[in-house]
């Protein structure tokens, strides 16, 4: 069997995050005084400092704020070549997610492309991936 | 000059692959050069600083710490750190220099040891790093398969290419113009040139990032001996004024940052000086991935924002005779990875005029070193009064 990919180790800070996948939401956290979303996960809102911070529903979907195709066998769980993006998250302003843009050619993503969350389960974990959304 | 920070000796080991000679003794091989050059004794050190210090999780990365090698050298420390929770590898020479103008120390020696080809060819004696579960930043992006620095600096390239225009041939000048000045340097790690046309037909690593543009695992140790200006006379060597110093971040995160970490401390790195772009002489800028230098010098002013891959067009600006030689060491792409210390280590060959067949002509007075990408960054004015 081929070696897993790197996983996150779940705590209670980021298990709704990775999680969320299970009834297909994605959540971040989200400040309830302030409304700042706060991520990565912490229990303290960093424009505020309100420690009233709670998993909030978003959209799940997003623009490539910028991405790289990337070529070079690092792992030996992943194929490659693969796309890897950072995607501004709607409605979540200042949230950037570091993730892979699947479902279409490699040579397909440009910067400014909008994409929609599809989880990928691998164990205990729901891997937010992004596909784009057909213009 | 009393309240400040000098380099006065700098020491390298044997720069090469898959060594077998203890990482410690490897330090212990810089420390020696640096002291000769410096005309000091190890009983006249009495600070150590380094970065990242021991990493027992990975020790290819960081195999001596600053605590062994006090302890192994006999050094009577009055002062020392170590650790990788600062600007980046340059940090520690800020700490050293701080601590030497504080007057916590006289002669500190600074080190970065680097053991990654050797740990790779004994992963039983120096194990890889575990990657089943990750926590902290990692887990953000190794589920991705965004696992190595290329993935992630490669996403602010391709920003510069798709908002800036940045080309491959423009990219392509820092690796060609570090293996032209590699070449020269007798210590280097890859010594043969390398042309556009074989640039242009390398794999690709990271999109726009090619083999090239990377550099590669190294064995070896720098050493900066950081003095005060209290105790220029016990030193036999010209002294290297660090004339600013900085290291700044917007925001710690490799992708939650709008930008890297350059871009305040290249701004940052101005206001604590008279001096301006217009005078320096050569810059030997952190360059792990090639796209780094291209920001360093938008960040420290030399270029606008967005304009680095055009001032580096073409390569004869930044070549050794050029109007500003870059990286006339090799930088880590031809030199070897010595993380950081390089730049500050050929800052000061230079500006002594030591460079042998590297040396840039006039008579170099300004030097900036560089170190870090992403959110590292840290920054060196070096000045010889
Ligand atoms: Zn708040």
């Amino acid at each position: 069997m081929a070696a897993a990919r790197p996983l996150p180790r779940l705590d209670n800070d980021n298990r709704f995050f990775w999680t969320g996948g299970a009834d297909g939401r994605l959540r971040l956290l989200q400040c309830q005084d302030c409304r700042t979303f706060v991520h990565p996960p912490r229990p303290v809102c960093r424009n505020c400092l309100s420690e009233r911070v709670e998993p909030t529903e978003v959209a799940g979907t997003g623009v490539v704020d910028t991405f790289t195709v990337n070529h070079q066998k690092f792992h030996p769980a992943m194929e490659v070549p693969y796309v890897i993006a950072r995607v501004a998250i709607d409605g979540a302003p200042g949230v950037i997610l570091t993730t892979n843009i699947v479902g279409c050619p490699v040579d397909s993503v440009v910067i400014g492309d909008r994409v929609r969350a599809r989880f990928e389960q691998h164990d205990d974990v729901w891997l937010p991936l992004f596909e784009k959304i057909a213009a | 000059m009393k309240g400040q920070a000098y380099i006065t000796g700098v020491g390298m080991s044997e720069v090469a692959v898959r060594q077998t000679r203890h990482p410690l003794l490897l330090t212990l091989d810089a420390v020696r050069e640096a002291l000769d050059e410096a005309g000091l004794t190890i009983g006249q050190i009495d600070g150590v600083s380094t970065y990242p210090g021991r990493m027992p999780a990975y020790l290819g990365f960081s195999p001596v710490g600053a605590d062994e090698l006090i302890d192994a050298l006999g050094i009577r420390a009055r002062w020392y750190a170590g650790g990788g929770e600062i600007s980046s590898q340059l940090g520690a020479v800020v700490a050293a220099a701080t601590a030497v103008r504080a007057g916590l120390a006289r002669h500190v020696i600074c080190f970065r040891t680097v053991y990654e080809a050797a740990a790779m060819a004994r992963p039983d004696e120096y194990p890889p790093l575990r990657r089943d579960r990750v926590d902290g930043a990692s887990q953000w992006t190794a589920p991705f398969g965004a696992i190595s620095a290329a993935n992630w600096t490669a996403q602010y390239a391709m920003r510069h290419v798709s908002k800036y225009g940045l080309t491959r041939e423009q990219l392509a000048q820092v690796a060609l113009t570090d293996r032209a000045h590699a070449a020269l340097n007798p210590r280097a790690l890859v010594r043969e040139p390398l042309t556009m046309e074989q640039y242009l037909s390398a794999r690709m690593i990271s999109t726009p990032l090619c083999l090239y543009d990377c550099d590669r695992f190294t064995d070896a140790s720098t050493v900066l001996i950081v003095s005060s200006g209290d105790a220029l006379d016990e030193v036999r060597c010209t002294p290297v004024r660090i004339a600013a110093m900085a290291g700044s971040v917007e925001r710690h995160s490799w992708d939650q940052a709008e930008w890297m970490a350059c871009y305040p401390t290249g701004a940052e790195l101005w206001k604590h000086t008279d001096y301006t772009p217009a005078d320096v002489d050569t810059v030997q800028l952190y360059d792990g991935f090639a796209f780094y230098p291209i920001t360093w010098l938008e960040a420290l002013g030399f270029c606008g924002v967005g304009e680095g891959g055009r001032f580096i067009e073409g390569g004869k600006r930044i070549a050794l005779d050029g109007e500003l030689p870059l990286n006339t060491f090799g930088g880590q792409i031809g030199a070897g990875r010595l993380h950081g210390f390089g730049f500050a280590h050929e800052s000061v060959v230079q500006l002594r005029g030591k460079g042998g067949e590297r040396q840039i002509p006039g008579d170099p007075k300004v030097a900036v070193a560089t170190s870090g990408g992403g959110p590292l960054a840290t920054a060196l004015l070096l000045a010889r009064d």
